[in-house]
């Protein structure tokens, strides 16, 4: 195989606490930090595992975003990418448009498999990686926690609400991670300071000559119906009585 | 005229509970008439439970060799040829919904709605993003198809006391033979199925090791419920993936959920948030659980469930 591709979002980081601003438009991110999709990181292990086991021979990644996201795709050139694409966007695109993004830049690339991550902690839409299989008339193995790569197929194992399914698939294909397929390693010093020479090329929708879908229109956000705090009991009978008191046993 | 297409979910032998927590949400819309499309190898048995769901109209029969296995790859074409007749496509919100509808939505050249907690209209919906941490309301162009699919833990089953036909349909589409079905490894359980138990008891990273976990379905036994685990339980090796609660994990809504040994982390938490009662049990007086449990205790599990097990069991 030759090239592997890999989707890489910046999102805000998953320890910070979001907030939803006063007005309904939209969350903090003022001062917020940023990170790649933890998801995608581990995308981009297992497409760097890939390539040190010889199977394949470039890892190419790639992001829609602001331009600030050079950050984030820098931090994935010092994990080991080859490459790295900026498809510049000032607004959020839908998961729709940016799988055909991602199908302009396969057919530019001409990848021969594609990792992203299963879903994106930011909108958690979950949809992009089924979307670009399907644009691309090709196969999906999502939420994998294991990849074994033989003659030209895939054997994925997925984790499903039942347990584990197995499927087989054939290559060129498109695979989604979820959290145990691997534990991404750690960026070091030195590979910051190579990374920096590494090639990180721009362009953007209209260059690629993609035209946007919208058709679902965020109004408004809210911050969720908080539960609140209930009680502390100083025992065991203290619990025992108050799931007494509300009927449950 | 609007009409509802619900995809039910199945183990080829009976019907999953999330194919009637999507015909209520589908039932909260407005005037629409809501079908349900059974695949399979041979339906019989399936379509007579589906054609109980209270308020459709009528059960697709789509009866192939191919669809014996819930692959998204072979499915998406034929619900997308389906979906023509429809204003609205809906599939539950678990791995098997997750992984077709999106394919589906993409044939039909729409965006999807993932993960519809509330019906505000037609064509507008809340849903959570961030982890739970905001819900945002979107609205959807009405001149174009609706793919979405549905948090099941927002709603509850529907009633089983209808009496709709049942149709055979074939769709006319090519199916793709690139994605292949091999095995699902599944651990056999007679303990209540997480996602519908009205008790939950959950262990998380304070338990140590699979061995200690015992302690866990143990308890667990003693009351009837269903067990889960938080990510770190089962990074840790100590239960299996399917046992996750969480944002990536399962979304769960029992009468009853108990938290031993599990901080809290959101990841957590809004996987849990529409549990009735939620009752926690940590060691750490300050853990982030507390901010939501109805009822807390600190102290040391190994000692706390022995002890609730003995007096709930008088
Ligand atoms: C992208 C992403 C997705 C995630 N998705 C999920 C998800 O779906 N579900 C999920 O659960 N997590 C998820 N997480 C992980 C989450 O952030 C937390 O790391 C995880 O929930 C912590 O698990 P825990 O509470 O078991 O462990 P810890 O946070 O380590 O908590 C252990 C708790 O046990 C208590 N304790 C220790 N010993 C005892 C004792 N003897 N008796 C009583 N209490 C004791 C401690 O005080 C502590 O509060 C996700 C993280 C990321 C980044």
């Amino acid at each position: 195989m030759q090239k592997i591709l890999v989707g890489i979002k910046r999102v805000i980081d998953y320890n910070v606490r979001v907030r939803v601003k006063p007005d309904g438009s939209g969350v903090v991110t003022d001062g917020v930090k940023m990170s790649i999709n933890p998801f995608d990181e581990i995308a981009l292990e297992e497409a760097l595992r890939i390539k040190e086991r010889g199977e394949a021979s470039e890892v190419v990644v790639a992001s829609i975003g602001v331009s600030a996201t050079q950050q984030q795709l820098r931090t994935a050139l010092a994990m080991g990418a080859d490459r790295a694409i900026l498809v510049k966007e000032e607004d959020a695109v839908s998961p729709l448009t940016a799988a055909h993004v991602f199908l302009k830049l396969i057919e530019k690339e001409k990848a021969d498999l594609v990792i992203l991550g299963k879903q994106a902690i930011d909108d958690d839409n979950n949809q992009t990686g089924q979307m670009l299989a399907a644009l691309w008339a090709r196969p999906q193995a999502t939420f994998a926690s294991n990849v074994a790569l033989a003659d030209g197929k895939a054997t994925v194992t997925r984790e499903v609400d039942g347990g584990l399914e197995v499927i087989e698939v054939d290559l060129p294909a498109v695979i989604t991670t979820d959290l145990r397929l691997n534990e991404p390693r750690y960026v070091k010093l030195p590979d910051i300071m190579k990374a920096k020479r590494k090639p990180l090329e721009e362009t953007s929708t209209e260059e690629l000559g993609v035209a946007r879908t919208g058709g679902v229109e965020a109004i408004k956000y809210e911050p969720p119906e908080a539960r609140s705090r209930g009680v502390m009991v100083e025992d065991v009978d203290g619990l025992v009585q108050a799931l007494k008191d509300r009927g449950l046993f | 005229m609007s009409k509802i297409l619900v995809i039910a979910e199945h183990d080829s032998k009976t019907l999953n509970a999330s194919t009637a927590k999507c015909v209520s949400c589908a039932g909260t819309f407005s005037g629409l008439e809501i079908d349900v499309a059974v695949f399979s190898t041979n339906g019989e048995s399936l379509c007579t439970e589906a054609a109980k769901l209270q308020g459709i109209r009528k059960v697709l029969r789509v009866d192939a060799p191919v669809n014996g296995d819930p692959l998204a790859a072979v499915l998406a074409p034929q619900v997308a040829e389906l979906a023509g007749e429809y204003t609205h496509v809906l599939g539950p919100s678990t791995t098997f919904g997750k992984d077709l509808m999106p394919r589906v939505a993409a044939l039909l050249g729409v965006n999807q709605v993932s993960d519809i907690m509330e019906v505000l209209g037609n064509h507008e919906f809340r849903r959570p993003i961030y982890a739970g941490n905001a819900v945002l309301t979107v609205k959807a162009d009405d001149n174009r198809k609706l793919v979405a699919t549905v948090r099941t833990a927002s709603y509850k089953a529907c009633d089983t006391t209808g009496e709709a036909s049942t149709e055979s349909v074939s769709p006319q589409c090519e199916i793709p033979t690139h994605t292949r079905y091999v095995e699902l490894k599944a651990q056999a359980s007679d303990r209540p199925d997480l996602q519908t138990a009205s008790r939950v008891v959950s262990g998380g990273r304070a338990l140590g090791s699979a061995e200690s976990f015992e302690l866990i379905y143990d308890f667990a036994d003693s009351i009837g419920a269903g067990v889960g685990a938080s990510r770190a339980a089962v990074d840790a090796g100590y239960v299996p993936n399917d046992m996750q609660v969480g944002q990536t994990g399962k979304i769960i809504a029992p009468d009853i959920y108990f938290a031993f040994g599990i901080s809290g982390a959101i990841q957590h938490l809004t996987g849990i948030k529409d549990a009735g009662t939620i009752v926690a049990v940590n060691k750490d007086a300050e853990a982030p659980i507390f901010e939501v449990a109805d009822i807390g205790i600190v102290g040391d599990l190994f000692e706390v469930i022995p002890a609730l097990k003995a007096k709930l069991a008088t």
